[in-house]
């Protein structure tokens, strides 16, 4: 069993083909939907949560390519909203790489996003809800 | 007790530009240097602060009249219940009510997004909020039903009431048992985890004042970023608990019931919180000015970090069950070191209240003072207190020589 967020991105030319359902239809691939737009030249992006079985999901992704879809590992991204977070400190017992710190003796909390390994752990255990996951294409968008 | 100074003084002093104010923290240093008699000559006031979840708020607010008028008895704000058993357009809302959708834990650990305290921060943050009020009508009140977008220069009057704000000294929360709780204290780990705690310490504001020589009922606050009252002691009040030989309270004691305009606040000092798996709650920034009165008072504000000790209560067992019985006692220095050790185990510590932030206010309360912008207090009513003979430490004593 694979399950995996991956980002299509469907050239304008296919962008109205339903991918979506031939996924779930000749391969077993369940796709949830996370984000989707079209973009004013047409072309489509979506971020999907994708599940199946070893060999459907491999079938799927042939498929995809070959009908020009182009399929990128998506990068999910932590965002520490310094302007809501109280400075607490709730998190960091919390956060197992110490991504989220405090300075002592200020007992100031900082957010190191190099360490962070999006576990999303923290997301939930903010009091103030400081703390958001994005998900991010390989244009950051 | 030798008078340094009256109260009527320092407001003199304060109308001059005069006044020589220190925060809780500075103060600390500034005894250790120059000993308890020079500070104590040299400093009027000094500023407290804290800003902590304190589930124990809420808010009356008159929505105004409407035409016809209506005697409104079901009120919700956003989708969150207010009281309405009160006169026709008065209600109260509490800051940890939820919506009657929430699944609150029957999808556990919930995650209570928004609940009355994210109410009142809308409200503060000038945002528009939902009101849908209902009523079975009256000869004087006839309509029956309203719905409609407020905001708060829409209503009349809108002031937090909160009955229990200010714990003196709190409980520090660790889990025993072989799961992950999640409590008002913050999610604790299983096998002592973590160790969470909820006090600024040593600016704490009933701290800085144990046995309540300054603050009484209508002293004058910092509360949510605007002005405040002491309205009456708080809920569950209880000076008669083991102190320290300096007076300080080993274990939650004092409380305070707060009061003041909402219009005045901002959400910096006033926050809609969500605790995971236990509910929503609001947290509140206060700060209370001592005036050094005597070198007695002077003193207990000196208080630092070290010299406040806090019970380790098992939140897995003793707390829920209400069996008391404590795991041990740790300073506040211990805890905000990041670790401290509970039953041979190192555990790291977390915090659930802003220590940056209780800083912030005791340094925004000193710099109203310092402007002339905020004048002290004669209390008109003293707290229960405990008699307690204060010995304070040698150490404090060869310092004062
Ligand atoms: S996502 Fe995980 S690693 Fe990243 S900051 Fe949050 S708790 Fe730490
Ligand atoms: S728990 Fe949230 S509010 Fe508290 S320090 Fe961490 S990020 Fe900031």
């Amino acid at each position: 069993m694979i399950r995996q967020k991956v980002v299509l991105r469907f050239p304008a030319d296919v962008v109205e083909q339903p991918f979506i359902y031939t996924l779930a239809k000749k391969f077993n691939v369940t796709a949830n939907i996370l984000k989707a737009n079209i973009n004013p030249r047409k072309e489509g992006s979506m971020v999907v949560e994708l599940s199946a079985e070893d060999e459907d999901y491999s079938g799927a992704m042939d498929y995809l390519q070959s009908h020009g879809v182009i399929v990128l590992p998506l990068a999910q991204q932590i965002v520490w909203l310094e302007d809501r977070c109280t400075q607490c400190g709730a998190c960091v017992v919390i956060c197992p790489t110490n991504a989220l710190w405090v300075k002592r003796p200020e007992m100031t909390v900082s957010f190191c996003s190099e360490k962070c390994v999006v576990c999303e752990r923290c997301l939930k255990a903010c009091p103030a809800r400081a703390i958001e996951a994005r998900y991010l294409d390989e244009e950051g968008e | 007790m030798k008078k340094l100074r009256s109260i009527k003084e320092i407001n003199e002093k304060i109308a001059k530009g005069q006044v020589v104010v220190a925060t809780a923290e500075e103060i600390i240093s500034m005894v250790e240097e120059h000993g308890v008699e020079e500070t104590a000559r040299r400093v009027d006031v000094v500023t407290t602060g804290t800003f902590g979840p304190m589930c124990s708020s809420g808010a009356f607010i008159n929505l105004g009249h409407t035409t016809p008028r209506m005697r409104m008895s079901k009120v919700y704000l956003n989708g969150v219940n207010a009281y309405a058993g009160i006169a026709a357009v008065d209600v109260f809302i509490g800051a940890t009510e939820i919506p009657e959708t929430d699944p609150a834990n029957t999808n556990y650990p919930g995650e209570f997004n928004y609940g009355g305290a994210h109410v009142i921060e809308d409200l503060v943050n000038g945002k528009e909020v939902f009101l849908e009020a209902s009523s079975y009508g009256t000869d004087c009140y006839p309509r029956r039903k309203l719905e409609k977008w407020i905001t708060l220069d829409d209503v009349n009057e809108a002031y937090l009431f909160n009955p229990r704000n200010c714990y003196q000294n709190y409980n520090v929360a660790v889990n025993t048992s072989d799961k992950t709780i999640y409590t008002y204290m913050g999610i604790l780990k299983p096998h002592l985890g973590n160790a969470n705690y909820c006090s600024a310490g040593q600016l704490s504001p009933l701290l800085n004042d144990p046995l309540f020589k300054t603050i009484g009922i209508g002293t004058k606050i910092f509360l949510g970023g605007g002005i405040g009252y002491v309205a009456w002691y708080g809920t569950q009040h209880n000076p008669n608990v083991p102190r320290t030989d300096n007076g300080v309270p080993r274990t939650g004691a004092g409380t305070l019931a707060l009061i003041g305009d909402l219009k005045q606040m901002n959400s910096r000092f006033l926050r809609g919180v969500s605790l995971l798996g236990y509910g929503v709650s609001l947290q509140v920034g206060v700060g209370v000015p001592i005036p050094v009165l005597s070198e007695e008072i002077l003193r207990f504000a000196a208080v630092s970090d070290a010299g406040i000790m806090a019970p380790v209560v098992d939140y897995s067992e003793a707390y829920p069950q209400g069996t008391g019985g404590i795991l041990g006692e740790v300073s506040y220095a211990d805890l905000k070191s990041g670790k401290i050790i509970v039953q041979g185990k190192e555990v790291p510590t977390a915090s659930l209240s802003s220590y940056p932030r209780a800083r912030e206010i005791a340094l925004e309360l000193k710099s109203w003072i310092e402007k002339g912008d905020f004048t002290l207090t004669e209390p008109v009513a003293s707290l229960p207190s405990a008699d307690f003979p204060v010995q304070f430490s040698r150490e404090n004593k060869q310092k004062e020589e």
